[in-house]
């Protein structure tokens, strides 16, 4: 009897156990989405109904809110000005870092501990802070208010990541096949040119891409080392209390896609990375 | 002609002596096996005449010619590794040609070279595939492939069968002996694989602890080990040992037994196959603790005077655990081991 | 080239410029904090902690953090293991939950803005509902609740994303033997996540949670575009004492003590999170 009764009752709570989870990953999706769905409604809106109230919670596919964004003086300098900053970031961040995650990988050499120690600790420091002393010392050396100056704080913040990423990277490919290379009548440089670059370059992409994401990304450095050639994120912020509604939206939405094609990009190195960076 | 030379190469890790001053000259076309269990250093000795590892001290000759301070490529030498190192990024025929192309040979050399291989190793028809597509077996072929299309003059593989099942790794030693005798190349081979070492060798090293304790062919070694430590590792089960006492001049006392041995005074170890013991009607008294039916044999493990002790028997034979056996040695097969230096007695 | 080294010559460059751009200003930070022109002095320090915004910015970053970082981890750790047994639309669930990984606190203090402004979706879903006549303007000194939620639920959206990516990259790296072991033994669903999940995710949990309470000691775009001036921080305060206030050595004094707790917080989290020698994956 008893036996009966919980052979009828357990597939009905496993029936709403599924129901629970799967309506969880759904509210959970929607926690993620609606909120920039909403945003992209007052991005696609005229600025009139941006200002308007009640909102409609269909877009109506005006441009004039971003008609507007593009022509609101200095914009698009600020537009161009971050993807000039991220673009050097990038490459700065990957070309210095990408040797160290390869020594971090391949090597063991008295003072590692001590290497990895300063990567991580950076990694443990609120890093734009670091802008208050810069902009003293770059009014000094004439870097102040330049993309380059800004670059190289922003390179500053993705090292760490760079080098830990990359090591990562560097460490999936086992070090037989490099050994290979040599045996087979290559040098160091020509082993890693014709070996490892190939296997290696998806993820160096998807690290850079990163990188690129940090510095687009970062706004209190930009705005205490930006002045005249404002990037971005430090107009906006300059700009949060007196620019009106329509334009913050449509900035705040230019932000975004970027970290949608970042993510879109990247999602397949996201976890791998993270995986081996923790150790 | 690529004779190999190594003389007195150490190798230490920091605190660690991974290698002890290594001696050993390798023939011409020799088929040398590094045998010893993991951690004696054999695969470090083999990377160091790779040149993928720096020997602390010592010096090494390929045909003549001193190579210890070259780099891998500059020596001569191709190498296969233990999880093959085929290149994922490559088809199979630029895996086999890649050592080729560093040369810059002309383009129908290369094609003619990895053509020929690729027959040699049964690949031919793999040649557009990538790694990912290949099973263990066909990896491992691409890898040999590659290393015999660099016509070496030494070729040296480190375990490169112990990721393959049972079956297909005896179909690729028999196959592997095959190739390299015909290619003529001297090869140096490592493995724990006593088998392995057993059958396909000229000659093996048996490496401990980083030293050879002895160098000899496959034969020599399984019958007269020069050191405790080979009559133990050789042979599955290995060489039985008793404790002997000096009883009258040339004579010993072994578990009750009187057994002629060398004319040496103090203590001694008497070793015997398991295989070497034959049922008797009188002989050392051996309680059978467990018996196992292999087949073609009858393994029993037994107590003699307290110590453990093996013998391979007919399989015909009925035996139960309890019983008592009466197990005697075959007098020329008798080994003598001296307990202070571990060393053989004659 | 020797390859003794090539390790160093290869780690030179990262060397050099964290030199230069992170050990270097951290040394000047420390020194204009410490002095106001001539000397070592407190009075930076004393200044910026004696002014009569410091405790409030001070709880309110405190307390941000405390309410965020909490329902952060729970709902990564929620995530992640529903992650884990999901077997269709893997891909899909985790490229959405990973996109505000993306998304600066700038443009998510701005999305949750358009949601909680006066004329915002908040407002139209509620006057649409008949809940209330007029749009209310939360964002005001009048909500000083409805502020502080705002900027935590901005906060939470944003940024759980990145313990997320953390834990799961860790729960990917305990072999499933161990939880199948545990089942064999008679282990709960609970008890698995409680007794082998979660204490094998250490090292994972010390990472994720480091980076997120600094961070969260960091916020500050977020909250200029939510709270403006209603709800100080001791980032926001920084900035100000830099650009509006002109004294960059209060600003450094505040970014020293920014720094100090965290460096506080995270050999708190280094501490109770340690995994004993030998006892790792």
């Amino acid at each position: 009897m008893s036996d009966a009764t919980a052979d009828a009752v357990a597939p009905d709570t496993r029936a709403t156990g599924r129901y629970l989870y799967i309506a969880s990953v759904v509210f959970l999706c929607a926690w993620v989405i609606v909120p920039i769905y909403f945003l992209l409604i007052n991005t696609l809106s005229s600025p009139e109904t941006v200002n308007s109230f009640p909102k409609p919670f269909w877009p109506e596919f005006d441009l004039g809110s971003l008609t507007f964004f593009a022509g609101f003086a200095g914009m698009l300098t600020a537009l161009k000005n971050s993807v000039i900053v991220a673009a050097m970031t990038m490459v700065m961040s990957i070309l210095i870092g990408a040797p160290a995650g390869y020594a971090l990988s391949r090597f063991e050499f008295p003072g590692k501990g001590l290497f990895r120690l300063l990567i991580l600790l950076t990694r443990a420091f609120p890093l734009p802070l670091l802008a208050l002393p810069l902009a003293v010392m770059f009014i000094q050396t004439g870097l102040d208010d330049t993309a380059f100056g800004l670059a190289l704080v922003h390179t500053t913040l993705a090292i760490p990541f760079a080098v830990l990423i990359t090591f990562s990277l560097f460490s999936g490919i086992p070090m037989e096949l490099e050994e290979a290379a040599w045996t087979l009548g290559c040098t160091r440089l020509t082993a890693f040119t014709k070996v490892v670059l190939p296997l290696i370059l998806p993820g160096i992409t998807a690290s850079a891409i990163f990188a690129f994401v940090i510095s687009w990304n970062e706004v209190f450095a930009a705005a205490v080392l930006t002045i005249e050639n404002r990037t971005l994120t430090a107009f906006l912020l300059q700009n949060l209390d007196t620019s009106p509604l329509h334009l913050k939206f449509a900035g705040g939405f230019i932000l975004v896609v970027p970290a949608l094609i970042f993510i879109f990009a990247v999602r397949k190195y996201l976890f791998a990375m993270w995986g081996i960076a923790n150790r | 002609m690529a004779q190999i030379e190594i003389k007195n190469v150490a190798k230490s890790f920091g605190a660690y002596q991974a290698l002890h001053d290594i001696n050993l000259t390798i023939e011409d076309q020799e088929f040398m096996v590094l045998l010893g269990a993991s951690g004696c250093g054999k695969s470090t000795l083999l990377r160091i005449i790779a040149g993928l590892e720096t020997a602390t001290t010592g010096k090494v000759w390929i045909g003549g010619r001193r190579i210890d301070n070259l780099s891998p490529k500059d020596r001569g030498i191709s190498m296969v590794f233990q999880n093959y190192a085929v290149f994922p990024h490559l088809t199979v025929f630029e895996n086999i040609g890649f050592g080729l192309r560093m040369q810059k040979l002309p383009n129908d050399e290369v094609t003619r070279r990895v053509e020929r291989t690729a027959g040699l190793m049964h690949i031919e028809q793999l040649l557009k595939r990538y790694s990912g597509e290949l099973s263990g077996g066909q990896r491992q072929r691409v890898a040999v492939a590659r290393a015999l299309a660099m016509e070496p003059d030494v070729i040296l593989m480190d375990e490169p069968l112990s990721n393959l099942d049972a079956l297909l790794r005896m179909e690729m030693r028999a196959e592997l002996k095959g190739v390299l005798a015909e290619s003529k190349t001297t090869a140096i081979y490592v493995t724990h694989d006593q088998v392995e070492a057993m059958s396909m060798a000229d000659r093996i090293s048996v490496m401990h602890e980083g030293k050879i304790v002895q160098a000899a062919s496959p034969i020599e070694v399984y019958r007269n080990p020069s050191a405790e430590f080979v009559a133990g590792f050789i042979g599955n089960p290995p060489m039985n040992f008793l404790p002997a006492n000096p009883a009258e001049s040339g004579k010993w006392q072994v578990a009750g037994q009187v057994i002629d041995g060398p004319g040496a005074s103090a203590q001694l170890k008497f070793a015997i196959r398991p295989e070497d013991l034959r049922l008797a009607d009188d002989g050392f008294k051996a309680v059978a603790k467990v018996i196992e039916p292999l087949g073609a044999h009858l393994l029993v493990t037994c107590e003699v005077d307290g110590q453990l002790f093996r013998a391979v028997l007919d399989s015909d034979f009925k035996v139960k655990p309890g019983e008592v056996l009466n197990l005697t040695p075959q007098p020329d097969r008798v080994r003598w081991f001296d307990p202070q230096t571990t060393l053989a007695v004659a | 080239m020797n390859a003794r080294i090539l390790p160093y010559v290869l780690i030179l460059p990262v060397t050099l410029f964290l030199c230069l751009f992170f050990l270097y200003p951290f040394v000047l930070v420390s020194k204009q904090a410490f002095s106001t022109g001539a000397g070592f002095t407190l009075d930076n320090f004393r200044e910026v902690v004696s002014y009569w915004k410091f405790p409030i910015s001070m709880q309110n970053t405190l307390l941000l953090a405390a309410a965020v970082v909490p329902v952060q981890l729970a709902l990564a750790l929620l995530m992640a293991t529903m992650v884990n047994r999901m077997q269709k639309g893997r891909d899909i669930v985790l490229y959405i939950w990973t996109i505000p990984l993306g998304i600066s606190d700038l443009a998510a203090g701005i999305i949750w803005l358009a949601i909680f402004e006066q004329s915002g979706f908040l407002n139209s879903m509620m006057s649409g509902l008949g809940i209330v006549d007029q749009p209310v303007n939360f964002l005001s000194y009048t909500h000083p609740g409805i502020v502080f939620l705002a900027i935590a639920l901005a906060e939470i959206w944003r940024a759980t994303a990145i313990m997320l990516v953390i834990l799961v990259a860790g729960i990917g790296l305990i072999p499933k033997e161990y939880c199948e072991a545990a089942e064999v033994f008679g282990a709960s669903p609970w008890k698995r996540f409680t007794r082998i999940t979660l204490p094998m995710l250490r090292p994972s949990l010390q990472t994720a949670l480091v980076l997120r309470v600094i961070l969260a000691f960091e916020i500050f775009a977020v909250v200029a575009a939510l709270g403006g001036t209603l709800f100080p921080v001791l980032m926001g305060e920084t900035y100000a004492y830099q650009f509006d206030l002109l004294n960059s050595g209060a600003a450094a004094a505040m970014a020293l003590i920014i720094l100090a707790i965290s460096i506080g917080f995270t050999l708190v989290i280094l501490r109770v999170l340690r995994v004993p020698k030998g006892a790792t994956i």
